[in-house]
């Protein structure tokens, strides 16, 4: 079963979560990037989603008041306990669905930022104004890997929208609107991520006609990782993230 | 115990530790500096969310300020307002264009873009052409990119305004 909690702080452990578990994605990638810009550019990204979600969790960790800082909610939660989007924690899988998922998301990320800069919290409202200077970067570099890999040979067309056809069902989630979202928006701490989508589809959807891909039709699949209910993918994810803290309980470098 | 002045002086020879040409004053991460009886507090602006330097910088900067005599030093964080690359100082952007690193564009006003930006001619710090090219987004840390000299050939980092 999944924990219920107090509806602002299962709604930033969402934004913490699931920067943290796409910067984990991302950092897979250390060592095996196609290019070694990429492999600099898939790293740096990774490092702005961690120090994302450290700012995130140790709010989280404030606002639960339970004592629990960012290495403890990290570290020592187990799969049912997060709450980051399913999109995140899917498998890397090729260059191509690396890149779009990286669109999709950060773009996503863009729109929160945007909206969180008038949070009634003023440390989400400050981390949201710093973020979104970086999440700008992520998002152009994967819009120009997008319109270079859709627009480019038959086989980086094909491996694209490959991608945009395995994740597009999955980002029907981040728009999906419930109680958390209905109670931030209600009460000025955040955007509920349903008004988000306009303004999501208004940034994705022209980069995807540029890269001549075909955006699939809508479809009743609805992930659920953000009420803690994931896939298979990210228990594995976690086990190799949490493996030392958990082995060595206090361990310092 | 150390006045202001003096700490701002000692804060001026703290380097970043990724480009020791700027100190932190130079980079324009001090924000506000208290000194009195007790001791020194100061608070930090950080850069990138994931820069490796944040802690390292915190920690050279109470060292520093400790060697020189300032008693009790106590180092705050503040996010907001966001750190940006307009904050480096005129004579930070002459000593990094010095060092090789083509110092940041001024940030122009918010306002609607496309989702794809086209990067703006970086003259080369070396022999000042603007016929350059991007080699790559990221460099060796995330604020900057890689370009290349189309004249001179010479490889060399752009600060990426932020």
């Amino acid at each position: 079963m999944a924990e219920t909690r107090e509806p602002r702080l299962e709604y930033v452990l969402r934004l913490g979560d699931s920067a943290l578990v796409l910067g984990q994605r991302l950092s897979e990638w250390c060592g095996h990037a196609p290019v070694l810009e990429e492999e600099l550019a898939l790293a740096n990204t990774a490092l702005d989603l961690l120090g994302q979600a450290r700012l995130l969790l140790t709010r989280a960790g404030q606002m639960e008041g339970a004592g629990r800082d960012e290495d403890a909610l990290a570290f020592l939660r187990d799969p049912q306990a997060f709450r980051n989007v399913t999109l995140v924690e899917l498998p890397n899988g090729d260059f191509a669905r690396t890149v779009l998922r990286n669109l999709l998301f950060c773009a996503f990320q863009e729109q929160l930022w945007a909206g969180l800069r008038a949070s009634s919290d003023a440390e989400l409202a400050a981390i949201a104004a710093k973020s979104a200077k970086e999440t700008r970067y992520h998002v152009e570099h994967a819009a120009d890997w997008c319109v270079r890999l859709g627009d480019g040979t038959d086989e980086s067309h094909q491996r694209m929208q490959e991608a945009l056809d395995t994740l597009w069902p999955y980002t029907a989630e981040l728009f999906t609107a419930d109680a958390v979202d209905e109670a931030a928006a209600a009460t000025g701490f955040g955007p509920a991520w349903a008004s988000l989508e306009a303004g999501w589809q208004k940034l994705v959807r022209p980069v995807l006609e540029e890269a001549t891909l075909a955006v699939p039709a809508p479809t009743a699949f609805r992930s659920t990782g953000k009420g803690g209910v994931h896939s298979e993918h990210l228990g594995h994810l976690l086990a190799l993230m949490q493996t030392l803290p958990r082995s060595h309980p206090g361990a310092r470098w | 115990m150390l006045s202001s002045a003096r700490a701002w002086e000692v804060l001026a020879t703290v380097p970043d530790p990724e480009i020791p040409v700027l100190s932190v004053c130079d980079l324009g991460i001090v924000r506000h500096v208290q000194a009195d009886d007790e001791g020194v507090a100061v608070t930090l602006t950080p850069t990138y969310s994931g820069c490796p330097a944040t802690e390292a910088i915190a920690a050279d900067v109470r060292a520093a300020l400790v060697e020189a005599g300032a008693g009790s030093v106590e180092v705050q964080t503040r996010l907001d307002p966001p750190w940006t690359t307009d904050w480096i100082s005129e004579a930070g952007q002459e000593k990094l264009r010095r060092y090789g690193i083509a110092p940041p564009h001024t940030l122009q006003p918010a306002a609607p873009r496309p989702v794809r930006l086209v990067p703006r001619a970086v003259a080369c710090p070396r022999c000042a052409s603007k016929r350059t090219t991007r080699l790559s987004a990221f460099g060796s840390t995330a604020c900057k990119a890689l370009y290349r000299c189309e004249d001179c050939r010479e490889p060399f980092d752009y600060f990426k305004p932020l």
